[in-house]
């Protein structure tokens, strides 16, 4: 059994060994890895050493204090949200290997294709092709909203391979290569003037079968390993009292008294109260999961942080009065980090209006809580028996 | 770091009261009940203090109490609310005593409500909020004159605590003075009108900080009686609407209807942190007057939301006197009012987190 003493003693023999100050950035965290130190519930030789994922803090305390670089896990949170968990649970032993420690050292940044033009809300419906050739796999479609996509060296992909039996069952999960010269990557401009995200197009990209993630067929089980990890990386983030979106327009009330009104007042107290309680039901959710008593709450915090976010900001935008009539920057950019809380009000406004439509949008995340977690009747189905190439689109 | 998880010993008294409830007050009995003369169930108040001890948890064991936390009592609330349960727990066994816990004289008199087997009630409007000036009574040869309205449980209380003019906080007999029950919006936590015509009673502190410190309790922890009427207005209703058909279909596969009622449920989810939060507050002396305020303010409207909707969701049965959805409705609405409405908890918020009024 792996306690927290343990922890302790493996991290300081990791301090002591490879010193942060004379230590290469990657050569620690390539160090940390091989340690069992980099997400200590991971199994041992994959970078874990199969303890209670709880107690990761004690190591990640350790080595802060002692100043040691980190993975910069926000530049890698696609690979580690979510590439990560589905290879760990899908993959075989060779491609655990393989991919699962420059993915947390982060040399190598992970996309996911999985979203198209015709395949939102209803992502099984998905129409990129992949056709068997020999070893390989032959892909051609079009994926969309894809972040992080310009800096991948890999993505998770799923794609149809069997278009002739119901939409769940002829998918498969895939590791492409983001250099195959079939794979083009052009910036998709947002509302915000940022390309955040991208659209990929997919030609000829010839993926080997040793690369295929989980049975063929089967890749809808497989990636609902990774949707269910990305909703609790976009709710679950701890804060402290007016740490998100409520913290800057809070600071604005307080500096700028002539912007006041009454009606803005009350709004501004309203949503104060509502991130605050939107606050602790996070820190709620993160005891019952420390004291291993997980809940169906987390299905349901993206929803409340998605609309606390926009409602927020558009008062921040509405108390600024005629500087709100402004915004920043227009410039079309390739941001490396999705922020936010960064940039102006404006920005804020904006960007907040993806936070209820990325990662399942509001209405299919309501859906799932009145069937999962109410025992609702689910919605009546006249595409469950109906082969994917007869379906209406 | 504020604990918002309920304890196995929470669980169990959850448990165990809720136990008892189910086998003594059905909503039908609540709803014929509420029409009568005795508003007040007295048999299910001996049951939950005589048997259980519950009325003693906030007093201290050398004081014959059970020596407990405002957790506890949370669960309690919860369950009473889930049941609208007619006793006197809140005023009694919270408000009234938080008063009492403040005052150097209230002597036996808090050995006695901590065992149920006096009914105190705090003689101060239903409607104030924490901070609020409060109606006092005349103090005139050491007796007292005035009238006192809007008064929760006060037809039910052995001994009410009057505020006076001297700033004295007094113990008057039931019998002393006139109670006269006013027609209240909730049947099953009536107010009343308290008439005294020189009524003799015993100083046991000052009134400020045990008026004070008996409302924010009770703000605090009204929060989980609310998540307990919410609680029990959401389940109820999606195990309507899973059984209700019409257009061949259980009525709550309509999406329309889904998505609300998913609505409902994330609030209470919310509800169940802030409620939480307020009582751990209230338990450790931590935080305590900004985690009442918020959960004040975000507690009272979804209460009230959950129920109108528990209504509306079911139909016409809902708008019936025999269906119980309506003493939800009730309790709820006046809860709202109750120690400070949502927005006087706001306006206490601005003050304290500096979020200054133009």
């Amino acid at each position: 059994m792996t306690d927290a003493t343990e922890l302790r003693r493996r991290t300081q023999e990791l301090l002591a060994a490879y010193p942060p100050a004379s230590t290469d950035r990657l050569d620690f965290l390539r160090a940390r890895f091989d340690a069992g130190l980099a997400w200590v519930h991971y199994p041992e030789g994959l970078g874990g050493l199969g303890a209670p994922r709880s107690l990761q803090a004690v190591v990640d305390a350790e080595l802060e204090a002692a100043g040691a670089p980190d993975n910069d896990p926000r530049r890698i949170g696609i690979g580690l949200g979510m590439a990560a968990p589905t290879i760990l649970r899908y993959g075989t032993e060779e491609q655990k290997q393989r991919y699962l420690r420059p993915l947390w050292v982060g040399e190598e940044v992970w996309c996911q294709l999985f979203s198209e033009p015709g395949a939102g809300s209803d992502l099984a419906a998905l129409g990129t092709r992949a056709v068997r050739e020999g070893d390989d796999w032959i892909v051609n479609g079009q994926k969309v909203w894809t972040s992080s996509a310009h800096l991948a060296r890999w993505a998770i992909l799923i794609a149809r391979t069997d278009p002739d039996v119901p939409k769940h069952q002829g998918i498969t999960y895939f590791l492409c290569d983001m250099t195959d010269p079939g794979v083009e990557v052009r910036p998709l401009r947002q509302i915000t003037g940022e390309a955040e995200f991208n659209e990929v197009f997919l030609t000829d990209v010839r993926i080997p079968d040793a690369r295929r993630l989980g049975e063929v067929g089967d890749g809808w089980r497989v990636a609902q390993t990774t949707l269910n990890n990305e909703r609790v990386a976009i709710g679950g983030m701890r804060l402290p009292r007016e740490g998100g979106m409520i913290g800057p327009v809070s600071k604005t009330w307080r500096e700028r008294p002539e912007l006041r009104t009454h009606d803005l007042h009350q709004r501004l107290l309203k949503l104060w109260v509502e991130a605050e309680v939107a606050r602790l039901t996070g820190e709620r959710l993160r005891q019952q999961l420390v004291a291993g008593q997980p809940g169906p709450e987390g299905a349901g915090m993206k929803l409340a942080f998605a609309r606390l976010n926009q409602e927020i900001s558009g008062l921040e935008v509405e108390l600024l009065g005629e500087e709100g009539l402004l915004y920043d920057d227009w410039t079309m950019r390739r941001p490396e980090l999705v922020d936010f809380t960064g940039r102006d009000a404006g920005y804020r406004y904006l960007r907040s209006k993806g936070n209820s439509i990325e990662g399942g949008t509001s209405e299919i995340l309501l859906n799932i809580v009145a069937e999962r977690v109410l025992g609702l009747p689910a919605e009546p189905r006249t595409d469950k028996d109906v082969a994917w190439k007869d379906l209406a689109r | 770091m504020t604990d918002l998880l309920y304890s196995e010993e929470e669980e169990a008294l959850r448990a165990a009261v809720r136990d008892l409830l189910t086998d003594h007050c059905d909503a039908p009995g609540v709803i014929a009940r509420s029409e009568s003369d005795t508003p007040h169930d007295l048999q299910l108040w001996k049951l939950l203090t005589d048997g259980m001890g519950l009325a003693g948890l906030l007093v201290p064991e050398d004081r014959g109490g059970q020596g407990a936390t405002h957790r506890e009592v949370a669960v309690v609330l919860e369950e009473l609310g889930r049941a609208v349960a007619p006793v006197p727990y809140l005023t009694s066994a919270v408000v009234a005593t938080e008063a009492l816990l403040a005052c150097d004289g209230s002597g036996e008199l808090l050995t006695r409500l901590a065992s149920g087997r006096t009914i105190g009630a705090l003689a101060v409007p239903l409607h104030l909020a924490p901070g609020a000036a409060f109606p006092v009574v005349r103090l005139e040869d050491g007796v007292l004159h005035g009238e006192l309205t809007g008064i929760a449980d006060a037809s039910a209380a052995d001994v009410l605590l009057v505020p006076a003019d001297d700033g004295g906080l007094y113990a008057v007999q039931a019998d002393a003075v006139t109670v006269a029950p006013q027609v209240s919006l909730d049947l099953t936590r009536p107010v009343g009108r308290v008439v005294l015509q020189g009524a003799a009673g015993h100083r046991v502190g000052e009134a400020e900080p045990a008026v004070r410190r008996a409302l924010r309790a009770a703000a605090g922890l009204l929060a989980s009686e609310q998540l307990g009427l919410a609680d029990w207005s959401l389940t109820e209703t999606v195990r309507y609407l899973k059984e209700r058909k019409q257009f061949n279909r259980p009525v709550g596969g309509f999406q329309a209807l889904k998505h609300r009622l998913a609505q409902q449920w994330l609030e209470i989810v919310h509800l169940r942190a802030a409620a939480r939060g307020a009582a751990d507050a209230l338990a450790t002396g931590e935080d305590v007057d900004v985690s009442v305020a918020v959960a004040q303010a975000y507690a009272a409207p979804v209460a009230v939301r959950t129920a109108e909707e528990a209504l509306q969701l079911h139909g016409g049965i809902g708008m019936t006197w025999e269906h119980p959805a309506h003493l939800y409705l009730k309790r709820a609405k006046a809860d709202s009012i109750a120690y400070g409405t949502a927005g006087a908890h706001r306006a206490a918020l601005a003050e304290l987190v500096d979020l200054q009024a133009p």
